[in-house]
């Protein structure tokens, strides 16, 4: 042990902040990974039930090693690369949409102070990352050469630009409640019990980011990118392999992350929902990061639930209600939320100012 | 035009999205009904059509005549018999090959049959190694009819009143 800490203090300065970080992002990272293996299982195992059925049960007791037995199979099947494909670009394709669902959560507060990066701009870093996943997607359907990967990247990108905007003026109006657009400073301003949280007075930016969020993902009911039906499988038809589940790692990643974000702007983060009530010091010893986890569980199992629910949108259902409807209803509430802050009244405040 | 007060309150409350999640939330906690087939199976008919089978008599003699009735009515031309004068003078079969990939399981031979001789068993796991292997020869099929021959005789029995 001494000779660790002496060979660790030898170590130049700058290189001990590298390892640092490095080991931070290992922290992060693989709970991460852990996260969407399980929640790939849960998602069979969930849908199943609400379709009578029990789901995955035959790998490990009540099927929990089926997502060791996925990843196993997917890393020794073989990835095949088209003849006509771009090959640079096939096998860039999974690592640009699988980088920034992994990068967003550079700037995401687990607990108080428990976050990678505390960059003021992290509203802004979020909303960068969650765009540049649609690049992956594109060039993963053009350098396909196939016509169904092409028309499905296709739907993708006019999806996310659709729902990129309502994504991010309902973030506009969680900035301007909190005033500020770091993370950590966002959860701070809804402290003070769950009835300060911003999910009741922005209940309607609240919905929006959230269906937009979905769209984002392009999960159900808005996976028109995938329409078994009419495009086979959309951008990674012709993906097989590791090169499909990195995919795949990236899809569910991201809808952890808007899990996250959701719980982080809208339900007050770590903080505890018992807070200002008698029950506040009972439940002292609980950690923020269980409360965020049951938050983003909460909006996780929503994922599923819709999943299970709702028939796929058709392609112009899906642009008419990305800009006709929830574009319009995010700009009426923040002109709305302008107006009372201009006012001075500010009922999400009066904890604090 | 007028404006739809209800519809524009049903979708921005979501109502009738809620109203599905609903009955699929309660189906999450509904009773299973999976079956799960190796362990367990779903109950079957006697009057199930698998796999082929020949049959014999009790004293060991097999069924068939050769009439090539089964022949003739297969609708997928899955049958294939030649027939030869044993030396007691009866007429039997020196060929009786079914082709199982032809074959459609609508169980015409069966029917056909005048002495019940061929006749579809309640097997259905059953599997080929070989392309050749699909086509079930005289010798198989007197094999599969003596190794489920109680299971046939009583399949026969429970339905011989609506025959």
């Amino acid at each position: 042990m001494d000779g660790f800490v002496s060979l660790w203090n030898m170590l130049p300065e700058g290189l001990q902040t590298l390892i640092w970080i490095l080991v931070k992002i290992v922290v992060i990272v693989l709970p991460l990974i852990l996260a969407v293996a399980y929640l790939t299982y849960a998602e069979r195992k969930i849908i199943g039930y609400m379709q009578i059925r029990i789901g995955p049960n035959r790998v490990g007791p009540r099927g929990w090693l089926q997502p060791i037995a996925d990843t196993v199979k997917a890393m020794f099947k073989e990835v095949v690369v088209p003849t006509h494909a771009n090959r640079y670009l096939f096998l860039t394709a999974p690592l640009l949409a699988f980088a920034p669902a992994l990068a967003a959560w550079a700037v995401v507060p687990f607990d108080e102070g428990l976050v990678l990066a505390d960059i003021n701009a992290g509203l802004l870093y979020i909303l960068a990352m969650t765009s540049l996943g649609v690049y992956g997607v594109l060039i993963a359907g053009w350098a396909s050469n196939s016509k169904y990967a092409l028309l499905g990247s296709m739907r993708v990108a006019a999806q996310i630009v659709a729902y990129e905007i309502a994504m991010g003026f309902a973030l506009v109006g969680v900035l301007m409640a909190a005033g500020s657009l770091n993370l950590s400073e966002i959860v701070h301003a809804q402290s003070g019990g769950p009835g300060q949280w911003f999910a009741w007075p922005l209940i309607g930016l609240f919905a929006v980011y959230f269906i937009s969020g979905v769209a984002e993902t392009n999960r159900a009911p808005f996976d028109v990118a995938e329409g078994e039906s009419e495009i086979v499988a959309g951008f990674h038809v012709e993906y097989s392999g590791m090169a499909f589940a990195i995919f795949f790692l990236a899809e569910y990643a991201n809808m952890i992350l808007i899990s996250v974000l959701t719980s982080i702007m809208f339900l007050g983060g770590w903080l505890s929902p018992f807070e200002g009530t008698l029950l506040e010091s009972w439940f002292a010893w609980v950690p923020g990061i269980v409360w965020l986890g049951l938050k983003t569980a909460f909006f996780l199992l929503l994922y599923l639930w819709f999943r299970a629910t709702f028939p796929r949108y058709r392609y112009d259902q899906i642009m008419r209600l990305g800009w006709k409807v929830l574009i319009p209803v995010t700009i009426v509430w923040i002109f709305g939320e302008g107006i009372a802050i201009a006012l001075g009244w500010q009922p999400w405040l009066s904890g604090g100012a | 035009m007028s404006l739809n007060l209800s519809h524009y309150f049903k979708s921005f409350t979501f109502w009738e999205l809620l109203k599905g999640m609903r009955l699929t939330g309660r189906y999450l906690f509904a009773r299973k009904i999976t079956v799960q087939y190796p362990e367990e199976r779903a109950p079957m008919s006697p009057r199930f059509r698998g796999l082929h089978a020949q049959r014999r008599y009790a004293n060991g003699e097999e069924r068939c005549i050769g009439c090539k009735l089964c022949e003739a009515v297969c609708p997928a031309l899955a049958i294939t018999i030649e027939t030869h004068e044993r030396e007691d003078g009866t007429r039997r079969t020196t060929r009786y090959d079914i082709d199982l990939f032809k074959c459609i399981y609508c169980g015409f031979c069966e029917e056909a049959c005048p002495v019940d001789a061929i006749v579809e068993t309640r097997v259905y796991e059953y599997h080929f190694e070989n392309r050749a292997d699909s086509i079930m020869t005289k010798e198989r099929l007197l094999e599969v009819g003596d190794k489920y021959e109680a299971q046939i005789a009583a399949d026969r029995a429970a339905d011989a009143r609506y025959r």
